[in-house]
């Protein structure tokens, strides 16, 4: 075992010792195991990457041990760690880390406190297998590891029977999707004969293999990340998923797992090089996820559905870029997006906190001041998602919105254009949920008002580190850093000249937004109240959610229940199985009790006549002997 | 009279003790003696029949056999003291209404 597999166990060790014993062991102990596991595995991880950009970025591959071997083929758990791994577990690990201990001061009133960070730590082994796995399957055991740790940490509260289904419809959701990325994996094994995603990767740069298309594995592959990532048509359990403990949706729904479907695409980018209709269809996805996702957005009152919606449209985001060809941008936004979302849950989760557990931003207002820290730090976020410069997400999404009109491997000015309007409804939303949170007058009731108090140090330390790296993460270019690994897609030469105006545009979309939010939330949102009744309709849609929801409810879930109820309860099991199961009971009930008329109930006559049928039966057999 | 007659002769004559007495008696737990006879009778007979083709196998199944006769009369013993702890009586004929 090398030192990545240390890595991925660390957090196992973790899962075992605070899932068995945590209980007896104090909240002390619980955090002591739950958070140092995780930063162990975060310097490993540090140092690793550190050795491996020593040695000249020559990708390690640790063997842990080998899994199945049949006839010549063996899958082995190995894993790998070139520069698109080392981006991931340096993310993981520590953004990972940094909610881990901002866990212990949120979680620490909850009565399942060591159940909690069992979980926490079992979805890091998951992750951390996921990104690390060198094979297709153990990123899959991975993927499936994080849907499963996912479903229990919505479902934490899991007394609260709402929270409970919001577990189960992720857990279902996902489901679809990995339908369609084990499909794919079949695929590439019968196209390859290895799931290994360096040796396919190569195979793929040598040409299609024959027998497949590039874009049906794509495809197949990308119907698992829209599950996995929250994308469109599978993207209606994220915003439920918020159920969840504050930390996980930060860790498990905003910064790791759903950029899981991401970090697949970039992964397998050698196949989908190849695949221009799969990358087309993914960054058409991507867009129309991102721009449908932030008008929910425009019109939600809850703080974390707001930051739901938002997520769901930077992932889309994130796939516009892969689908153009330029993964190592999506890596970067992946990366930027999660110091800033990550932050922006984590400050919601103080606020709701201060709150005594209101989440709805019709209440709050005025927060500014009682909590500073938290302001501060919701802010810089808020300024960062909204790609205000020179913070973070201003380098990716410039990036992003550059290569959707420019690359020459699929680029087209609608996706642009769809994509700035998003952009500029993220910077309006977020200002709107800044201002509304924050700024103007309070409206929550007296008790809950006396209650406002900042969070502890282990929270708001945290909060300050990622609002540091929301700052300044965008300095260090991943594009870049990734190049030789991920080569960006070239560009259309007549759009070569787009490049400067460009910028402008993108900055102007961020300050725009955040002028429009102003101007209309100043008052307590008083100018934006009166605007609302002209526009009642479409309101209304966009707070239903484009009745998504209730589109699946009626096109798949009531003609299931009533083929479930119809065809398979009454004829199925009622009619065949228990009708023909009850008619041979009565059957066998009905001849025996006719039968029961010929016994006597004596047993010597029975035994007499056994003895007399033995004795005609030996007479008749030495008479025909 | 040869050994071996004379085995098979004293099988048989305990085959026909046992069967008699399951028919004329009427106590549960003689009847069940009774049964054992018999089966103690059959037993002997597949030893001797073993003994005289020289076949070891013969030999084995008695010992398998006394098992499984072990087994049976450890379930049959608690049956008849179930019968007899609800009607207090070994004779047979309380019984007749077990008929189905």
């Amino acid at each position: 075992m090398g030192a990545l597999s240390w890595i991925v166990v660390l957090p196992l060790v973790g899962f075992l010792v605070n899932g068995l014993a945590g209980n007896r062991l104090g909240k002390r102990f619980v955090s002591v195991v739950g958070c140092g596991l995780p930063i162990a595995s975060f310097l490993i991880a540090a140092a690793s990457v550190a050795a491996l950009l020593a040695n000249d970025s020559k990708p390690v591959i640790d063997v842990a041990f080998t899994w199945a071997t049949f006839g010549r083929q063996s899958f082995e758990i190995a894993f790998y760690l070139d520069r698109l791994s080392a981006v991931m577990v340096l993310v993981v690990t520590g953004v990972g880390s940094l909610i881990h201990i901002y866990s212990t001061g949120y979680m620490h009133e909850d009565e399942s406190y060591a159940r909690f960070f069992a979980y926490l730590n079992l979805f890091l082994f998951f992750m951390l297998l996921l990104v690390l796995g060198r094979s297709m399957l153990v990123l899959f055991v991975g993927w499936e590891g994080v849907g499963l740790a996912s479903y229990l940490l919505i479902g934490f509260w899991f007394e609260d029977p709402e929270k409970a289904a919001a577990g189960k419809k992720a857990f279902i959701t996902n489901r679809i999707g990995d339908a369609g990325f084990l499909l794919g994996m079949f695929l590439v094994f019968f196209a390859c004969g290895t799931l290994d995603m360096d040796r396919v990767n190569a195979i793929f740069a040598q040409g299609v293999p024959a027998g497949v298309t590039a874009s049906v594995i794509g495809v197949l592959l990308f119907i698992g990340a829209t599950g996995k990532s929250a994308q469109i048509p599978l993207h209606v359990w994220l915003p439920d998923a918020m159920a969840g403990p504050t930390p996980v949706s930060a860790l498990i729904h905003a910064a790791t797992m759903v950029t899981a479907g991401v970090y697949l695409v970039a992964r397998m980018s050698g196949i989908f090089v190849h695949a221009e209709f799969a990358s087309n269809l993914v960054a058409t996805i991507g867009v129309l996820t991102a721009f449908f996702a932030a008008s929910v957005a425009l019109v939600q009152t809850d703080i974390k559905r707001v930051l739901a919606y938002s997520t769901i449209s930077q992932l889309g985001f994130m796939f516009l870029a892969a689908g153009v060809g330029a993964y190592g941008v999506a890596i970067f936004h992946v990366v930027t997006h999660a110091f800033f979302k990550a932050c922006l849950f984590l400050g919601a989760g103080s606020v709701i906190h201060a709150m005594s557990g209101e989440q709805d931003i019709r209440k709050m207002g005025a927060l500014a001041k009682k909590i500073p820290v938290t302001f501060a730090t919701f802010a810089v976020s808020t300024a960062a998602i909204a790609g205000l410069p020179p913070l973070s997400g201003f380098f990716s999404k410039d990036e992003i919105l550059w290569f959707a009109y420019g690359s020459s491997f699929g680029g087209a000015p609608w996706l642009l254009l769809l994509a700035s309007a998003t952009a500029l409804m993220t910077a309006f939303y977020m200002f709107r949920l800044l201002w509304l949170t924050f700024f103007g007058s309070p409206r929550m009731d007296e008790e809950v008002a006396h209650h406002i108090h900042e969070s502890p140090w282990s929270m708001t330390g945290v909060l300050v580190v990622l609002a540091l790296l929301a700052a300044f993460g965008g300095f260090f270019s991943i594009p870049h850093f990734l190049e030789p690994l991920l080569p960006l897609p070239l560009i259309r030469p007549e759009a070569q000249s787009f490049h400067g105006p460009l910028v402008w545009i993108a900055t102007g979309l961020g300050v725009g937004g955040l002028l429009l939010a102003a101007y209309f939330y100043a008052n307590d949102g008083e100018r934006a109240a009166r605007l609302k009744p002209k526009f009642e309709r479409i309101h209304k849609l966009l707070s239903g959610k484009y009745y998504i929801d209730e589109l699946y409810e009626a096109v798949l879930g009531r003609p299931l229940n009533w083929i479930s109820e119809k065809v398979f309860l009454r004829i199925g099991d009622r009619f065949l199985i228990d009708g023909s199961l009850d008619g041979l009971a009565a059957l066998a009930q009905r001849s025996a009790k006719g039968l029961a008329r010929l016994q006597t109930g004596n047993l010597h006559l029975y035994t007499f006549l056994v003895l007399a049928g033995l004795v005609g039966a030996l007479l008749w057999s030495w008479r025909n002997g | 009279m040869d050994k071996v007659q004379l085995l098979l002769s004293l099988a048989i004559a305990l085959f026909s003790i046992g069967l008699l007495g399951v028919i004329v008696r009427r106590n549960l737990l003689v009847m069940l003696m009774c049964m054992e006879l018999m089966l103690n009778g059959v037993n002997l007979s597949l030893v001797t029949f073993a003994h005289q083709m020289g076949e070891m196998v013969g030999a084995v199944l008695v010992f398998l056999i006394f098992v499984v006769a072990t087994a049976e009369i450890a379930v049959a013993i608690p049956i008849v003291l179930l019968l007899v702890k609800r009607k207090h009586s070994l004779d047979l004929g309380a019984y007749m209404d077990l008929k189905g």
